[in-house]
């Protein structure tokens, strides 16, 4: 009597009860199903805003590609380096060449304030002034619309997710620096990097708008294998001529979405947990109500020899059952709400804004059913064991 | 109320049940608190004070500097009472994690325009005494356990002195409280004075001004007025009322009241069910009791008052207990460390938590109570 198959098909049977007298709770059911699926959508939308994000700033760099500051500036924004400082820069060891001359760009790098399109107020949107090569320094970049400004001239081109977001950014308008208005000839994307929420200049217009002289803030860097870093690196910081930080780009970004990434990650987890907690009381109550409903066949089938064992696993099984679908509904609801979606937030290093598309990934996804198995588990287990250690005489005296 | 044991007696009908949804609704609650804290913590930080203040920007962006002889021109256009300024200086205590704002002010009139920081008059007296003086908000003060007599190091990223050395000190002069709960007490502000003699370049230039206005119900047309005195010059300016300038700062970061309520409007709606589901649940199965009191004389009223002042009874004990912890979980302040220094449940929040959790207890009771209420006599007795 207690083989194996024996005790599997018990397990079938009471696992069996249970579904079959779902629609007679239908309402605890949809119930139940549907706060692990609010839980789990709620999580995974939450995260996929830091994972989207990290995504962007993760693509705004690669290893073989660098960004000097002055030493002592966290972020462009508060750097400044003279022109001196950047053709020393651009002359350093381990920069990679072009027929045109070393792969750097000083840059300048400023914020202009714009309307969001979604909240209509005013935001904080950078400016960057670049010099030739920046676009031979940064993998990926092309244009996808109109054209890029000719060097020299009062025109600008918009990073894709900037021309999304913010208003007034379409090829054709015109943006208001100062007293001067500078047409937008074209869009660009960057393989969804930060330098999508951008606009773009020629470094000597910006210059002359910003009364900055001949100054620059930093220099953009191509090196001629990421190995290089070490060599270019080394060299800078030992000249004497110059008070610079070398940074690899990967780095400098994945610093610059820490602090977005930990507000989002402590609130999102805060957020989540306290609902888990609350559905894991729903999942409770529908499987108390479900075992209080068959209390009489479950004691029947222990009298008739059933071991407690079994009844605990089907009972556990229903509701574990019952949470992945939540799970997988709550999954599915979240992936078709927020993955790809795009929005912009601000970067606390730099007050600007980044744009950037929400990304449900696959592991988000399956830390979604991971987090409804457990609400199911625990939900399931309470139940389970009351209806285990219930005394069959009991129970079936009960009306 | 003389029928309160009868809903007490329904209540305890199944102990378990009553318990798990009580605790489903004090974790919605708890959740309420905390959304609000959070979204306090993004959007507030807006006095009544800052009612009658306006910011005067740089029209292109914060980060471009205005000329310090604006403030006499501004406090000759009507209608302004005093103008004063403020600049980022962007410093590091220790580790970049430690974030909190550092600016140069002018010490009396910075005070004057904000009388919601409340600095005892002895520690103004000294700053005004002390060229390299500083006052920092209380809950830095405790973070770093700095206490008047401290020479803090700061190191700015923006701002070099004229040696070339980024690295700048501060004599802690004194320690200002907030005179409301949204006052944000993290910032330290020494004396600009010090600050412009010591800077290696950007001499008299300030990051923007501050207006207080003579009379509140007129700051828009002064905004208007402060911005043509400074149309087509090299530095044109943007006014906006305190208020709007703080939200329009946090609106950068998204649209936190939007992705607040859709929280919240998810997590109300999954305890509407469960609640609502758990109700309709113990008012079936007591079908044939319900029966039997209005054999005995119950009205239809007094049936359908019964079924509601079990779910209210149920949501508001449940919203009781939720916003009280939440109450106590937020009091201990910012979770993410530096961050969100405003973090704190308003008071107007926990009003509206208490009038959801009646609104839900007649919601989710209501179908169940006219349920209840329909009931014919005969039908309910004879099901048993």
């Amino acid at each position: 009597m207690a083989g194996p198959f024996n005790w599997l098909s018990q397990v079938g049977a009471v696992t069996e009860f249970g579904i079959l007298s779902m629609p007679q709770r239908r309402g605890s059911v949809a119930a139940a199903v549907i706060g692990i699926a609010g839980v789990v959508a709620v999580l995974v939308g939450v995260l996929s805003i830091a994972t989207g994000f990290r995504r962007a700033m993760a693509a705004s760099g690669s290893p073989d590609e660098a960004l000097v500051l002055r030493s002592g500036a966290d972020s462009e924004m508060v750097s400044g380096l003279s022109r001196d400082s950047t053709r020393i820069i651009a002359q350093a060891p381990g920069v990679a060449q072009s027929p045109g001359g070393p792969l750097a760009s000083a840059e300048l790098f400023v914020i202009i304030n714009l309307p969001k399109i979604s909240t209509g107020t005013d935001v904080n949107v950078p400016l960057r002034g670049v010099e030739r090569p920046a676009v031979q320094v940064r993998e990926g970049l092309r244009i996808v619309e109109g054209r890029m400004f000719d060097w020299g001239k009062d025109e600008v081109i918009v990073g894709i997710g900037a021309a999304r977001e913010f208003s007034g950014l379409q090829v054709g308008d015109k943006i208001k620096v100062g007293r001067y208005s500078w047409p937008v000839v074209g869009v660009f994307s960057a393989g969804g990097g930060a330098a999508e929420s951008e606009i773009w200049s020629d470094a000597a217009v910006l210059q002359a708008a910003y009364n900055r002289g001949d100054s620059f803030q930093s220099v953009f860097v191509k090196l001629k294998s990421a190995e290089a870093f070490k060599e270019f690196k080394d060299n800078l910081t030992a000249d004497p001529r110059l008070s610079a930080q070398v940074l690899r780009q990967t780095d400098y970004y994945a610093e610059h979405s820490e602090a977005v990434t930990r507000l989002v990650t402590t609130l999102g987890y805060l957020i989540a947990s306290l609902m888990a907690i609350g559905a894991a009381f729903g999942a409770l109550n529908t499987m108390y109500s479900s075992v209080s409903a068959r209390n009489r066949e479950i004691a029947t089938l222990r009298a008739l020899g059933f071991g407690g064992g079994a009844v605990v696993v089907s009972v556990m099984l229903e509701s574990i059952a019952l949470a992945l679908l939540g799970g997988a509904i709550g999954a599915g609801l979240s992936y078709i709400a927020f993955n790809g979606f795009h929005t912009a937030t601000m970067n606390w290093q730099s007050f600007s804004q980044v744009t950037f598309a929400l990304a449900v990934t696959p592991q988000l996804l399956v830390q979604g059913v991971i987090v409804a198995t457990l609400i199911g588990a625990i939900g399931g287990l309470l139940p389970a064991l009351r209806a285990a250690r219930q005394p069959i005489a009991t129970a079936l005296r009960e009306l | 109320m003389k029928y309160m044991h009868l809903v007490w007696g329904n209540l305890r009908r199944k102990k378990t049940r009553t318990v798990l949804t009580l605790l489903s609704i004090v974790v919605a609650f708890v959740l309420f608190g905390f959304l609000s804290a959070i979204r306090q913590a993004l959007t507030g930080g807006v006095s009544l004070e800052g009612a009658n203040r306006l910011i005067v920007r740089h029209k292109v962006s914060i980060i471009q500097m205005l000329p310090i002889d604006y403030k006499r021109r501004m406090e000759k256009i009507p209608g302004v009472a005093a103008a004063t300024h403020q600049t980022w200086f962007g410093g590091i205590y220790q580790d970049p994690k430690n974030f909190f704002m550092q600016n140069p002010v002018i010490p009396g009139e910075f005070l004057d325009m904000h009388p919601e920081m409340i600095l005892p008059a002895a520690a103004r007296q000294a700053w005004l005494q002390t060229r390299t003086g500083a006052v920092v908000g209380r809950k830095t003060a405790e973070r770093f356990g700095w206490k008047v007599g401290d020479k803090v190091p700061i190191q700015s990223t923006i701002w070099a002195k004229k040696d070339g050395s980024f690295l700048w000190e501060f004599d802690i002069v004194g320690i200002y409280d907030g005179r409301d709960k949204n006052t944000d007490t993290t910032p330290l502000f020494f004396r600009y004075d010090y600050f412009d003699e010591a800077r290696r370049a950007g001499t008299g230039s300030v990051g923007w001004y501050t207006i207080r206005v003579l009379d509140t119900s007129k700051a828009a047309a002064v905004a208007n007025l402060v911005d043509a005195e400074f149309e087509n010059s090299s530095a044109e300016t943007k006014t906006e009322a305190e208020g709007a300038f703080v939200q329009a700062w946090a609106k950068q970061i998204g649209d936190i009241a939007f992705i607040t309520a859709s929280i919240l409007g998810a997590v109300f709606f999954t305890i509407l069910l469960v609640t609502g589901n758990t109700i309709s649940q113990s008012v079936r199965e007591r079908t044939g009791e319900l029966g039997v009191l209005k054999a005995i004389g119950f009205t239809n009223g007094q049936v359908l008052g019964l079924v509601l002042a079990e779910s209210c009874v149920l949501s508001v004990l449940g919203g009781v207990v939720g916003l009280g912890v939440a109450w106590l979980l937020t009091s201990r302040g910012d979770p993410t460390g530096g961050l969100l220094p405003l973090f704190f449940f308003p008071a107007g929040d926990l009003a509206a938590g208490l009038a959801i959790s009646v609104a839900l207890g007649l919601v989710t009771g209501f179908f169940p109570a006219m349920q209840a209420m329909r009931l014919r006599v005969a039908d309910s007795l004879r099901r048993i």
